[in-house]
């Protein structure tokens, strides 16, 4: 337990002491994001009844950010020890392999909760007061959606042997995924295809859901989204376990 | 008494290369071992197989009786490793670094020890000093001290002193002699040789990842190497009875010849009385372990 708790902590660390690039930079992004968005777009767009356009984006750039800060975490922190040899340091200690996984994730988590928790706090205190419909759904979806890309970022880590691999993961998947998820827009109003493709989309059901809590209001029911980002959690988990355990690309 | 650690009938390859054929090898708890051979040899290999770094495709490793595989927790416990490249982690001071070291090892209270090591290894005045900042031979203290944070009875360093002052050399080798002393099993690998012959007790040599020598230090010198005689003589060549003795080339008035005891150099000396050449100078150099590893990995 104690080395779990060493091993978190130290990610904790890590990326506090860059906190202005790791926390204070993504809630800077965001905010640039609703002040230009909310700007050319208030009073054109009401995509829920009774929720101004830069209300319905507050969510969804707060959950944006969760999930990409989520993903750099443990992605830059895994691959960065990898490529300069350090990882020596995590894999000579009697740490056991839920041990590993649990604490990068972690330490995914808060620093993702962080960066949304600061973005939904500036943006609704500078721009628009946001209502909190049913807080539980908003604390599920962004802790689900924190372990999830946590998670995928440690899966990207440990598979990546080149920085620049991490940024096609993250230019290439993540990044896409999230922009096509609906951030700035619900699926809605969309042809029946491209509503269809969202769904596709495991990004979608996390932002819907997160989205769920602040308005009462969602493109498909939260219950659908928990079961779906659940079981995409799961999956992940388990394919990381298995790589842990395997140590693939970590014990040669 | 269990072996601090058990190979047998180990083997791992990378594709079509075979970095280890088959390895058996038993070290003793409490022994200074050397592992030495050229780069390549297959050193660093066998000591990822140790730690847990690599898996093997066959045989076992077991370090204070836990194999590293299915007990690897117990192994890992057991086992300090100072690595042979220079890594560090850039986010962390010295003292950050130890003791998040020592955490990752259950350890919790554990300071006076890193204390301790700090002041052996001289790096009491660079404990707040982030890591970037050290130089090269203190980022190499501070791997020795990480590896040695949670006082494992068996420790592994792979060329511990490259890179390093005289000055740190000697006290590391005092630190680590007195671990030693105090009942810690050391598995060296250098390719200071002096060092090996100086420090450890027993020495195994690989080439291409096999074994081929695995003796006392004393034997080794005893068995691969003799005396040395180096004269200089006024007149003329050798006399013919003393030349399958020439371990070099004679120039003409210098000749080294290889003596197997210290009573053949009484014949030797007998031989150049009769021949009536007269000896401008005469020098007998004790084996070293340079020459034994040389003359194991030329397969003589």
């Amino acid at each position: 337990m104690r080395g779990f708790l060493t091993l978190f902590y130290k990610e904790l660390l890590r990326f506090w002491k860059v906190g202005f690039q790791t926390v204070a930079a993504p809630i800077l992004t965001a905010i640039l994001y609703l002040l230009i968005f909310s700007h050319v777009l208030e009073g054109r767009v009401q995509v829920y009844p009774g929720v101004s356009y830069g209300a319905f984006l507050i969510p969804g750039l707060a959950m944006m950010s969760i999930l990409q800060n989520a993903f750099a975490n443990s992605s830059s922190s895994i691959a960065q020890s990898k490529i300069t040899g350090n990882i020596v340091f995590i894999l000579l200690p009697p740490l056991s392999h839920f041990e590993f996984y649990l604490a990068y994730v972690l330490a995914s988590c808060v620093r993702a909760l962080a960066v949304g928790t600061g973005v939904v706090l500036a943006t609704s205190l500078l721009f628009v007061s946001l209502p909190l419909e049913q807080p539980v759904w908003i604390v599920v979806f962004a802790v689900l959606g924190a372990a999830m890309l946590g998670t995928l970022g440690m899966v990207a880590g440990i598979w990546a042997e080149k920085f620049d691999q991490i940024a096609a993961f993250q230019n290439f998947i993540i990044i896409p995924l999230t922009f096509l998820s609906g951030v700035f827009y619900s699926i809605r109003p969309l042809p029946e295809f491209w509503q269809n493709v969202s769904k596709l989309n495991p990004f979608f059901y996390m932002i819907d859901g997160f989205r769920f809590g602040f308005f009462g209001i969602s493109d498909v029911s939260p219950y659908l989204s928990l079961a779906i980002v659940g079981s995409a959690l799961l999956a992940l988990s388990c394919a990381a376990l298995l790589m842990i355990t395997r140590g693939y690309k970590l014990r040669a | 008494m269990l072996p601090a650690i058990e190979i047998h009938n180990l083997s791992k390859a990378y594709g079509a290369v075979q970095a280890l054929p088959t390895i058996d090898l038993d070290i003793p708890q409490g022994e200074f071992f050397a592992l030495l051979g050229p780069n390549g040899a297959g050193k660093t290999t066998l000591i990822s197989l140790i730690a847990g770094l690599s898996k093997a495709d066959a045989g076992y490793v077991r370090v204070m009786g836990h194999d590293v595989i299915r007990d690897y927790r117990q192994s890992r416990r057991a086992l300090g490793v100072v690595p042979q490249e220079l890594v560090f982690d850039p986010f962390f001071s010295v003292i950050e670094t130890l003791r998040l070291q020592s955490g990752y090892y259950g350890l919790r209270r554990n300071q006076q020890w890193i204390d301790e090591i700090l002041h052996n290894l001289d790096l009491t005045s660079k404990a707040d000093a982030n890591m970037r900042a050290l130089s090269g031979g203190m980022k190499r203290r501070v791997l020795v001290a990480q590896a040695l944070v949670h006082k494992p009875p068996v420790i592994i360093l792979d060329e511990p002193t490259a890179g390093v002052d005289v000055d740190l050399r000697q006290g590391l080798w005092e630190f680590i002699h007195k671990l030693n002393s105090d009942g810690h099993t050391i598995v060296l690998t250098t390719h200071y040789l002096e060092e090996a012959e100086t420090l450890c007790t027993r020495i195994g040599m690989l080439k291409q990842g096999r074994m081929v020598a695995l003796d006392s230090t004393d034997n080794l010198l005893k068995r691969f190497s003799g005396l040395k005689m180096r004269v200089r003589m006024v007149g003329g060549a050798p006399p013919e009875s003393l030349r399958p003795l020439l371990a070099a080339p004679a120039t003409t008035d210098e000749w080294v010849l290889a003596l197997r005891d210290y009573a053949h150099a009484e014949q030797v000396l007998a031989e150049l009385r009769k021949s009536e050449r007269e000896i401008a100078g005469m020098e007998l150099t004790q084996p070293d372990l340079e020459e034994v590893f040389v003359s194991i990995m030329r397969g003589e």
